[in-house]
């Protein structure tokens, strides 16, 4: 085992965590914002991958996927928090848990249905094909490409949450719906663009891994159970917590790859149980007051 | 019924009588199975996971059960009577494989029972079959069913991991070949390992690293660096379904391909399909059935002709054709038998020989295991491609032999 093996399992675990950060943020805005679990987030994310190969289909090219793909499904979860979750807005919290439950199996469904159960082909765009090399060894470029969208997602989050008119209103509204309304603020139309635009960015990770991983009515389910695990670790609801979990649990996959690879999986899940034990708010999460 | 008319006759027939009469002739006439009851249809069982990760295969098996069931019927039936086929959804689980089976057993009251497409689910099968001595054609790949799950009602119509690998062993490893191996952490994954390892001692090929991975694992880059600085130059890739798919894509985009050959015990037709043709390119592995094989094989091309002409056109896939053979060779010894009666069927079906879409074939007399032949393919590039459907190179198809398959005496038969 060389020197040069363990830094590249390094960087692969850097890069798997770019990966489940990408997986895990649409999971943890609509939480942190909303107060809602959002059990339909894997098949969103598979809806996402779907509309990303729909849109690519009719326009021949895998950017206006990128682009139109999240935007369409974020308008998707506009429609779904107008319809389904706002009249549960004021009831227990288990309702839109429930209720976005079972519609993540109509999704499921709804896309066996129109695509079929088989695998679809997704090819990797052919200006991000190919290999650099890192000095350690060489890395896919689409992967590299991955990494540069998420470091881009998360600084306009940033900036929008906390550098904008907008982002003081959403995290007020956060904070305190109920002075928020008081004070003559739209809360409802505050919570409908929140939701779409974590639904959007799910869809957005949806696209993007559909040339890593295959595009198939089920590549929903494992991502559902890794952004969960991301999120509980990260604290429910936090971004600086999520990109820390991403990475830590990213780093921790890929090191056990090395040594115990038939763990791989099962280490992430050890990983969050262990968090829940010594910080059970996670890492950066606050103290449940009021959920 | 007699009795009835000749009462009837002997006095004088009020209204009444005669209407209660008409209305038991006119039951009789709506219910054949009375007048008919030794005429009874042959009824077979066929448990297949419809839903879920195998959907595809699972759907390919039930369409080729259904043509054989179609044909028989076509010529008029199986020893003068109908054949049914009750297909029945396992959902890739044993416990609802080994629940329909037994409701098959019990209140549909088959004669037999072909199918499962996973082999932990057909091991669950096997063990309801064989606590009530119920025939069984088992159609998915499993060693473990000529061994310790051994039941003399059972038949493995499927190729078994030691031929399998046996074979592609044959044509992808060399003396001196290193080989890594990336495999799925259950039952399939380990009887290939298993397999190919036993193939590689023979021939002289070394294994320089072992990867087990989790089953159903959405991302492999972080098992390819080791891959990578094995100096391995064959990876052999052996997992199921999806993960065949997942696992080649990923390894092509870290640059696998360029350093090693790509080996994978069976090469599926459904999996290819779910990625570009340049993923695949050059990827080997072995087959029961490819529907190519008609170019130098008459009864594959016959068998493919039916199902065009049943499915618009449509070709059978590998795990399809097991469906086809499996229940194709059940009735051919239900005809040869002449009835249903289980050890009439394991006699004819022990003395079977058949060639109905891949060559000759015969059950072996010591654990059942069907002697047939063992393709090779190769994924062919996109450029060589003559149609949608053209898939593969056939590289070998070797025939039926007893030398791929561990002895009978190895595997603690008497014969």
């Amino acid at each position: 085992m060389t020197v040069q093996l363990i830094a590249m399992q390094l960087f692969s675990g850097l890069a798997l965590g770019a990966v489940l950060i990408m997986v895990a943020l649409g999971l943890s805005i609509i939480f942190g914002m909303l107060g809602i679990v959002n059990f339909a987030h894997g098949a969103l994310f598979m809806v996402g991958a779907y509309a990303g190969l729909y849109v690519a289909g009719l326009t021949g090219s895998f950017w206006w996927a990128l682009l139109i793909a999240p935007v369409m499904i974020g308008l998707f979860g506009m429609l779904i928090e107008r319809f389904l979750i706002r009249p549960l807005y004021g009831r227990s919290p288990d309702d839109p848990l429930l209720l976005t439950f079972g519609l993540g199996y109509v999704l499921v469904e709804a896309v066996r249905i129109l695509f079929g159960t088989d695998g679809i082909p997704f090819s990797t765009p052919a200006a991000l094909r190919g290999m650099v090399n890192l000095g350690i060894g060489f890395f896919p470029l689409y992967r590299l490409f991955v990494i540069g969208v998420v470091v881009a997602v998360l600084l306009l989050l940033w900036i929008g949450l906390e550098k904008t008119k907008f982002g003081l209103i959403v995290r007020a509204g956060s904070a305190d719906p109920l002075i928020m309304r008081v004070l003559g603020v739209d809360i409802s139309r505050l919570w409908l663009v929140v939701f779409g635009i974590g639904v959007g960015i799910t869809a957005l990770g949806g696209v993007l891994a559909a040339p890593m991983r295959n595009v198939s009515p089920e590549m929903g389910t494992l991502v559902l159970a890794e952004a969960f695990v991301v999120t509980v670790i990260g604290g429910m609801g936090s971004l600086p917590g999520a990109v820390i979990a991403g990475l830590i649990v990213g780093v921790s996959v890929s090191m056990t790859s090395l040594f115990a690879p038939e763990m791989a999986t099962i280490v992430m899940f050890a990983l969050m149980a262990f968090i829940l034990l010594v910080r059970p708010n996670g890492l950066y999460g606050r103290a449940a007051s009021g959920l | 019924m007699t009795n009835g008319i000749e009462t009837l006759a002997s006095r004088p027939i009020g209204r009444r009588a005669a209407l209660i009469g008409l209305a038991g002739v006119a039951g009789t006439l709506s219910m054949p199975w009375i007048a008919r009851a030794q005429a009874e249809t042959i009824r077979i069982g066929f448990p297949t996971p419809l839903t879920g990760p195998f959907a595809a295969e699972a759907n390919d098996q039930v369409r080729s059960a259904q043509l054989a069931v179609k044909l028989a019927n076509d010529k008029g039936g199986i020893a003068g009577r109908k054949v049914e086929l009750l297909v029945r959804d396992d959902k890739l689980n044993a416990g609802e494989a080994a629940t329909r089976t037994l409701e098959l057993i019990e209140k549909d009251k088959v004669h037999a029972v072909v199918g499962a497409l996973s082999s932990a689910v057909q091991l669950a099968v096997n063990e309801v079959t064989r606590a009530r001595s119920m025939l069984y054609i088992s159609i998915s790949q499993s060693d473990t069913i000529n061994e310790k799950d051994f039941s003399p009602y059972t038949f493995h119509e499927a190729l078994n991991p030691t031929m399998t690998t046996a074979v592609v062993a044959r044509h992808s490893f060399k003396k001196g070949s290193k080989v890594a191996y990336l495999v799925a952490d259950y039952a399939y994954g380990h009887e290939m390992l298993r397999g190919f390892k036993r193939a590689a001692k023979e021939i002289g090929a070394q294994t320089v690293s072992e990867i087990l991975h989790p089953f159903g694992a959405a991302d492999y880059s972080t098992f390819i660096p080791t891959i990578l600085s094995s100096g391995a130059d064959i990876l052999c890739i052996c997992n199921f379904g999806r993960d065949q798919a997942n696992s080649i894509k990923q390894a092509v985009d870290f640059g696998v391909k360029d350093q090693m050959k790509i080996v994978v015990p069976v090469l599926l037709h459904n999996q290819r399909l779910a990625v570009d043709p340049e993923v695949f390119e050059g990827v080997t592995g072995g087959a029961n059935y490819y529907w190519g094989l008609e170019e130098t094989m008459p009864s594959a091309k016959s068998f493919n002709d039916a199902f065009r002409a049943m499915y618009k056109g449509t070709i059978p896939t590998d795990y399809g054709a097991y469906g086809y053979t499996g229940v194709a060779s059940l009735l051919m010894a239900i005809e040869k038998a002449g009835g249903t009666e289980p050890q009439k069927v394991i006699a004819a079906l022990e003395a079977l020989k058949y060639d109905i879409a891949k060559g000759e074939q015969s059950y072996r007399k010591c654990d059942h295991q069907s002697m047939q032949s063992v393709l090779v393919l190769e994924s062919k590039a996109k450029k060589a491609m003559k149609s949608d459907a053209d898939l593969f190179k056939i590289v070998a198809a070797e025939p039926a032999s007893e030398s791929v398959l561990r002895t009978c005496s190895e595997l603690g038969f008497k014969s």
